[in-house]
């Protein structure tokens, strides 16, 4: 590859409310990461590399080629910066699950601001704050006005704040994933690749994560639920057949089968399958299909081993969940000009 | 046809007055032919009941509640043939479990699971039908609106 430092493109890397696992998943790449700093001029990157923010607010309006933007929208200064990622890059890419779908920053859609803060500064056994201190927004110091972003009440996808071009779903994204999109970003900048039509997702697959299983599946039927510490499960046979709740039929393929090949029941992290607007509602028609009853008392028997429904099947997608959106009285799938107002 | 407390539509309302706005998936076999039955003998029911066919309740896919939910529906019926009737064999019955399954999501979002209501309208039973959709309109009007269950 030839490599000008004057038309090296532009990269950047930003995370917003996250745990930081997509920015590992990057350096996942391991040597190709020297790669991408041949193909491209990293201009922003906190966890990596010393720009700040204002080094970003000082460039031109879409003079950063791509972005790859991981971090749901919890408050004030996530929302500001995927507004000035959102200017300054040509092509923003909503990268991991937290930007795409919420992930397990969006759980807490399920309770309210108040909640969740009375649980985190109050209520916590670990929590020793017998002021009840809270965090201010301002604070009065001696030498002047101290500011922290304001926390919104609900967490919000990248996608329902400002417009995005692609989305990279996992939690995190897999390595071989991440280097696929990187190469295809490479061909499109330096060899005339088309670029993906808008809204594509990149780096994952077309089908479920039950197609990437290696387990073998018999016609299912469900008598009752275990949970993973309950049995030694057989180490060929499908674990939903076997009564451990297994997300892959509701999950989007892309990550190899991860969890499935080692055991662990799929959790979901790829978010819904292709042609699904709601992976927690696809869950429930898959389930419910293979539950071995026809009496209403003995299925809501079986549904009793199903011991957070909600939290299980919306794990990582609360931030998209139609139901969650029903509920508040805003479409979780917004488009462009109807952003959600926290 | 003899009016009763069940199938007496409900007088029109103010036009100010808050509407509920229940959707009803009907299969094709039984309930949508019950409603049909219903229509024909000219039996009333309540107007805020919109009825979308659907060929078997076991096509009823828990998403199709939730968007009805999400684009401002109050309730949702789903009626199918009794069980043991299915014109596919089985199709109610998965459409009973999945509703089972889909109430207790309901319950997590905060969302009275009254809201969903899983019933069987066999193709003869067009005063059961107008009875459901009545039933299906007072309970949603006695719940109000969807979005103020806050």
């Amino acid at each position: 590859m030839t490599t000008d430092v004057k038309t090296k493109p532009k990269l950047a890397l930003y995370w917003a409310a996250s745990c930081g696992g997509c920015e590992i998943a990057v350096l996942d790449i391991k040597e190709k990461i020297l790669d991408v700093d041949a193909a491209f001029d990293i201009v922003f990157w906190p966890v990596a590399v010393d720009f700040k923010v204002k080094d970003v607010e000082a460039m031109a309006d879409g003079e950063i080629d791509v972005c790859l933007f991981n971090g749901a929208i919890r408050n004030s200064d996530n929302e500001y910066m995927a507004g000035l990622l959102r200017r300054k890059a040509k092509i923003l890419v909503a990268f991991g699950s937290c930007a795409y779908e919420g992930c397990i920053p969006a759980l807490s859609n399920t309770t309210t601001r108040a909640a969740t803060l009375d649980w985190a500064y109050r209520d916590s056994p670990s929590t020793d704050n017998p002021d009840d201190t809270r965090p201010q927004e301002e604070t009065e110091v001696p030498e002047g006005t101290l500011h922290l972003p304001a926390f919104w009440e609900t967490v919000r996808t990248l996608g329902q704040v400002v417009d995005v071009d692609y989305s990279v779903p996992g939690c995190p994204p897999q390595a071989h994933q991440i280097w696929g999109v990187l190469e295809a970003v490479i061909n499109i900048l330096y060899h005339g690749a088309p670029l993906p039509p808008k809204g594509s997702i990149l780096g994952a697959g077309d089908k479920t994560c039950c197609d990437e299983c290696p387990r073998t599946r018999e016609e299912k039927k469900i008598s009752g639920f275990v949970r993973p510490h309950q049995i030694i499960p057989d180490p060929d046979k499908c674990l939903l057949d076997q009564g451990i709740l297994c997300m892959g039929p509701a999950t989007r393929s892309g990550c190899g089968g991860l969890c499935v090949s080692v055991g662990v029941p799929c959790r979901g992290c790829y978010g819904p399958p292709p042609n699904s607007r709601d992976q927690g509602t696809k869950m429930v028609a898959a389930l419910a299909s293979v539950i071995d009853s026809e009496d209403p008392e003995e299925i809501d028997r079986i549904l009793d081993g199903i011991v957070d429904p909600i939290g299980t099947f919306y794990r990582f997608s609360m931030g998209t969940a139609t139901l969650a959106g029903a509920r508040r009285g805003v479409s979780a799938h917004v488009s462009a000009d109807e952003r959600v107002t926290p | 046809m003899v009016t009763t407390a069940e199938n007496r539509v409900p007088e029109a309302a103010p036009p100010d007055e808050w509407q509920p706005r229940i959707v009803a998936f009907l299969c094709n076999w039984c309930s949508y032919t019950g409603a049909d039955l219903a229509g024909i003998s000219r039996i009333e029911w309540d107007p805020t009941v919109h009825i979308v066919r659907v060929m078997c309740t076991g096509r009823m896919d828990p998403t199709f509640v939730a968007k009805a939910l999400e684009l401002g529906a109050d309730g949702v019926i789903i009626s199918g043939c009794h069980p043991g009737d299915c014109h596919y064999q089985e199709g109610n019955y998965k459409a009973l479990r999945r509703v089972h399954l889909l109430r207790r999501l309901l319950k997590d979002f905060g969302i009275d699971p009254q809201r969903l209501r899983l019933v069987w309208v066999s193709a003869s039973e067009g005063v059961e039908w107008a009875k459901t959709a009545n039933e299906m309109a007072r309970e949603i009007r006695s719940l109000g609106p969807m979005r103020a269950d806050a």
